[in-house]
């Protein structure tokens, strides 16, 4: 491939450059303008407005290509971290006796102790737990499948609802999280962690383990879990992070 | 009168010069990103000898909390950005642009007479369309990386769903420091490319903006185009 030279009087060159780059800085000022525009924006939960519906259009295009055949690459247990990160302690203080209650209706409460969990079949998994922050550590739990819970307990009317929240027994964390990602075959009560029950600040007695998620929404101590077609109210997507989280 | 050649085509500049936001918004936002676990550093054991990135740095373009942001931003824009590079590759199989920028048989040979020449030891540069053979392989490869930071983006945003994908680039570890290289990558070459705009000179520039370059009057041929900057 190769130019062709062109002979062109000089007026029509300065003509043509004094065009170009009026449009060129004009385009310039309306990139700066939309960016101050974008963060003068109202806040949607923390996050600016259009930012904020940029994430829900993600959700919605990465729900929808969400497959429960997709799993979270799993590892043999000599892999898993004896020393365990701990990010967060919200919610975990309160010290009355404990019972997972599941919320069926308004005045129908399920209430189960860790017992009830223990008699359903046991799944362990050794996977690479993945936090919002950045850092990602092999890790190894123990307990109930939550799909499994959902058969055992005759809850799947409940589980055609499109949300799954979760609660500290103080309500001080909460977590909202899709149907889809709570039924995937990796997602898990876990009442052990490396064989062992599960330590305090690791969510004693039962907490959330779910591959498809960053750890903000593996929630520590769930005291209570609720069915919902809307979206379940959430801890970190009140400070601004995407509600999905999903990977 | 001046000679002149239509250097840059339209749809070259305008996906050049939308790139150029794009990818300093996704640079920025992934910088606050990081932020959330900047563990990297180039040393030993326990010898540091550069951290990405020093606290000062940090605070002087005040990165520090502002993890949720930075996500927002780059969830946002990283489809801006890689449309903008779907289309500018695109474009550049089909107009055939490529032939200016892929590096042909002799690109390596050429490309060490360039450097030879840019450090005064040799006085003549090969003849050459539009792009030398330096640039050529500098081109190329920044397209490469455009690429390889899309896909590297990918592993670690989707690391279940694209499980493969995180799997082909060594794990999730691994490739969350690819996409940090690769954007390390983009800024060298940020910088020597904005130096080599400088030394290239006004009529260099203008042909990035107005499409023309105005043609030195040493044409031999109409096959080469003997002024050899970017």
């Amino acid at each position: 491939m190769n130019y062709k030279v062109k002979i062109v009087p000089e007026y029509i060159l300065k003509r043509r450059t004094v065009l170009s780059f009026m449009l060129f800085f004009f385009c310039i000022t309306i990139a700066i303008f939309s960016w101050y525009k974008l963060q003068h924006q109202p806040k949607e939960k923390e996050a600016l407005a259009s930012l904020r519906s940029g994430l829900e259009t993600n959700e919605w295009i990465f729900s929808h290509l969400f497959s429960d055949k997709n799993l979270s690459r799993v590892y043999a247990k000599k892999f898993a971290a004896a020393r365990v990160r701990v990010n967060g302690d919200v919610g975990l203080k309160d010290t009355t006796q404990w019972q997972l209650n599941i919320i069926k209706n308004i005045g129908d409460t399920l209430k189960l102790d860790l017992a009830d969990l223990k008699k359903l079949p046991k799944t362990t998994i050794t996977f690479d737990f993945k936090c919002i922050e950045g850092w990602n550590q092999i890790t190894n739990w123990s307990g109930v499948k939550f799909s499994d819970f959902i058969k055992y307990y005759k809850l799947t009317n409940l589980s055609n609802l499109k949300y799954v929240g979760m609660q500290t027994p103080d309500s001080a964390y909460y977590v909202g999280i899709d149907m889809a990602s709570m039924m995937h075959p990796q997602t898990i009560l876990a009442y052990e962690m490396n064989g062992a029950a599960l330590p305090s600040n690791q969510g004693y007695p039962l907490r959330l383990i779910i591959p498809v998620k960053y750890g903000v929404k593996h929630i520590k101590k769930i005291g209570s879990i609720y069915f919902a077609n809307e979206k379940p109210k959430d801890y970190w997507y009140e400070l601004g992070y995407d509600y999905y989280c999903g990977m | 009168m001046k000679k002149i050649v239509e250097k840059h085509p339209l749809p070259n500049r305008w996906l050049h010069w939308i790139n150029f936001p794009l990818l300093l918004i996704m640079i920025w936002s992934g910088m606050l990103i990081y932020w959330g676990n900047d563990v990297y550093r180039i040393g030993w054991g326990d010898k540091t000898i550069l951290k990405f990135f020093p606290d000062s740095f940090n605070k002087a373009l005040n990165i520090p909390f502002r993890l949720a942001e930075g996500m927002s931003l780059h969830f946002v824009f990283m489809w801006f950005f890689t449309i903008n590079g779907a289309i500018y590759f695109c474009y550049l199989i089909l107009s055939k642009q490529y032939k200016f920028i892929f590096p042909n048989k002799k690109a390596f040979y050429e490309a060490w007479q360039v450097i030879l020449v840019s450090l005064k030891i040799k006085k003549q540069l090969p003849v050459q369309i539009k792009y030398n053979a330096a640039q050529r392989i500098a081109y190329t490869g920044v397209i490469f990386l455009g690429f390889a930071e899309i896909l590297t983006g990918l592993a670690i945003y989707k690391p279940v769903q694209l499980n493969w994908l995180c799997y082909l680039l060594g794990g999730y570890e691994l490739a969350r420091i690819e996409h940090f290289i690769i954007t390390i990558l983009f800024c060298l070459f940020f910088i020597v490319h904005i130096l080599q705009v400088i030394f290239g000179g006004w009529n260099n520039f203008r042909a990035m903006v107005t499409g023309f370059e105005i043609v030195k009057d040493k044409v031999e041929n109409k096959n080469s185009n003997t002024d050899n900057e970017l």
